[in-house]
């Protein structure tokens, strides 16, 4: 009832007549692209992926605030039919109120049966809210796709692999980046670009204030290859100048675990686990970590473990390739002043 | 303007318990296994109780979907200082496949129904991690959504959110009523003492059933199967430094 208010209110003006010609009767994947300062983020192309696997036509939408240079790497990806650009100073923030009810106008323009976002903080905001309007049931952060409505996922912090039937007409799904490798963009590739120019978004229950980002050299962490994650064993964040020292040495991101984060040695969107964020990066070395099941969750699909502890029963190292017992204080510094030799050139 | 607040109580298995795959791959094993109330809702009533405390709230009521067993989590929320509870009665055949959607909707009925004006909800719970309630239940209402909340301030007729994403903090200010989801970070819950044990049970628990509320659970995702996660090869142990590069570098990894 309060949708159809909403579309009453000429929400969005007209949307192009071409895609109206698109029939229910086939299956067809809308992808919501994300994009941080209007780069595009990776996760998008792990979306288009995931939308490869299920075999339909398929578009993107994104949207934002100045979202030109995102698009434009868009349509680099050969296997998207069609791009709808929404660029409105009503999109910042990327609010759920103000995108969740575009997205729900598309859908009933194009009768996608599949709309995919990337299982980040943007995605699991934004999902479930459309979600709750189209009235069909979320599928979150999936690792696997067997057909189109079977679907793959981890519950209880990965200690379980959920395999799923969606019966729901139209499936809403957050899939986890690092499960799908990334779509590659194609420089030949020109995928037609459609502004959505005439909506009207209005977004009066809430504002958009500001963000505090943290500024960092090192790469992303859900995008590095490499990783060092600090714990409680690190006992200040000062000590973390230590890690940051070998991470710059390696081309490292360096993350942490709740206890660090609940410390105040670092800031919270450092932490990696099943509340914070999901990496599988090449190699991922935890120093000072215990090993919590929360902790695994977010990192034991990573491809090579080293785990540096003095505990030499810490449940870290029953999940890691190579374990080094030993005082961190002493192991770091060592290898911060060793590494240079080993590093391959 | 003083709050009347419903907070969402799930009951799920005790976060540091290793679970265990059921043998015939339906689900994991639930029977004689600890429970808790979930994290996240423990911060959501935290919240709720210090929003009361600080006058700023009128009422709290908590609500639990799922069997009998729901009952302890909604004490649990009363002796932390909720004022009643409402457990929508669903049996464990039933419990086994209710998904976010129908817990959204019987949210969303029962605000409409209690002249609720701020609902506060953990952003996940630890058994599915689906991350879905708070913000299908927005949707449903029409109402705004603050999620991953690590910070929320009062305001006239608003709510000043510090939110946690990727890469860092946003604030955003959300009108009421409003739905949050809560993060780690939001605040310490408390203790229950044992004398507000006592007088929790003395707080009503008010029983519903999705039909009373004329909400449909059928469920919309079958399950196929359960399984153990891959188990990663064991490791070895390595003596120092120099060893520990060596290998790294062996495998290409520096």
């Amino acid at each position: 009832m309060a949708l159809r208010n909403l579309f009453q209110n000429n929400l969005l003006g007209k949307i192009s007549h071409s895609s109206r010609s698109f029939s229910h009767r086939y299956a067809s994947t809308l992808i919501i692209g994300d994009h941080k300062d209007g780069k595009l983020d990776p996760i998008t192309l792990s979306c288009v992926t995931a939308g490869k696997q299920l075999g339909h036509e398929m578009h993107c939408l994104i949207v934002g605030d100045g979202v030109e240079n995102a698009a434009k790497e868009l349509s680099k990806v050969d296997l998207l039919k069609k791009i709808f650009v929404g660029d409105n100073p009503a999109f910042k923030g990327m609010l759920a109120e103000a995108i969740a009810p575009l997205v729900v106008e598309l859908q009933k323009t194009n009768g996608y049966t599949h709309i995919l976002c990337g299982a980040n903080a943007f995605g699991k905001n934004l999902i479930p809210r459309v979600g709750g309007y189209l009235d069909a049931s979320p599928i979150s952060d999936i690792i696997g796709i067997k057909d189109d409505s079977t679907f793959i996922r981890t519950i209880y912090a990965g200690n379980a692999v959920q395999t799923l039937k969606a019966k729901d007409p139209i499936k809403l799904i957050s899939v986890r980046g690092t499960n799908f490798e990334k779509y590659e963009l194609s420089d030949s590739a020109n995928v037609p670009i459609e502004k959505l120019d005439k909506i009207d978004v209005k977004v009066d229950q809430v504002e958009w204030i500001s963000a505090e980002l943290s500024k960092s050299d090192r790469p992303e962490l859900t995008a590095a290859s490499k990783i060092i994650s600090g714990g409680r064993g690190m006992k200040s964040g000062d000590n973390f100048k230590l890690l940051y020292d070998l991470a710059d040495k390696i081309g490292a991101a360096v993350g942490a675990s709740r206890a660090a984060v609940d410390a105040g040695f670092v800031p919270n969107d450092l932490q990696v686990g099943q509340t914070g964020k999901i990496v599988a990066p090449e190699l991922y070395i935890a120093v000072g970590i215990s090993g919590a099941i929360q902790h695994l969750a977010g990192m034991k699909d990573s491809k090579t473990i080293v785990a540096i502890n003095k505990d030499g029963e810490a449940p870290i190292f029953e999940v890691a390739d190579f374990g080094l017992v030993a005082d961190l204080f002493k192991a770091i510094p060592e290898i911060n002043e060793k590494i240079d030799k080993y590093l391959s050139k | 303007m003083s709050l009347r607040i419903l907070v969402g109580c799930k009951r799920v298995i005790d976060y540091a318990v290793k679970i265990r795959v059921k043998p015939d791959k339906t689900g994991v094993v639930t029977d004689g296994v600890k429970h808790s109330l979930n994290p996240f809702d423990e911060i959501a009533v935290e919240e709720a109780v210090r929003m009361k405390e600080a006058k700023a709230a009128a009422e709290i009521i908590a609500v639990s979907c799922g069997p009998q067993t729901s009952q302890e989590t909604l004490r649990t929320a009363l002796a932390m200082g909720a004022d009643r509870a409402i457990h929508v009665d669903i049996d464990a055949a039933a419990y086994s496949n209710l998904q976010p959607i129908h817990v959204s909707k019987i949210l969303a009925k029962l605000a409409q129904d209690e002249k609720i004006d701020l609902i506060i909800l953990g952003k996940q719970a630890i058994d599915d991690d689906a991350n879905q309630t708070a913000q299908m239940t927005a949707a449903m209402l029409n109402w705004p959504q603050a999620t991953f909340v690590s910070k929320v301030e009062k305001e006239d007729g608003s709510l000043k959110i510090v939110r946690e994403i990727d890469g860092g903090l946003e604030t955003i200010k959300v009108k009421l009523p409003a739905v949050l989801s809560v993060d780690l970070r939001l605040n310490e819950p408390r203790y229950a003492t044992l004398p507000n044990i006592m007088k929790a049970k003395k707080k009503p628990i008010e029983k519903k059933t999705p039909a009373d509320l004329g909400v449909d659970i059928t469920p919309r995702i079958e399950v196929l199967s359960v399984e153990e996660p891959p188990v990663r090869e064991a490791g070895s142990k390595v003596k120092d430094v120099d060893e520990l590069l060596g290998k790294l570098k062996e495998l290409g990894r520096i």
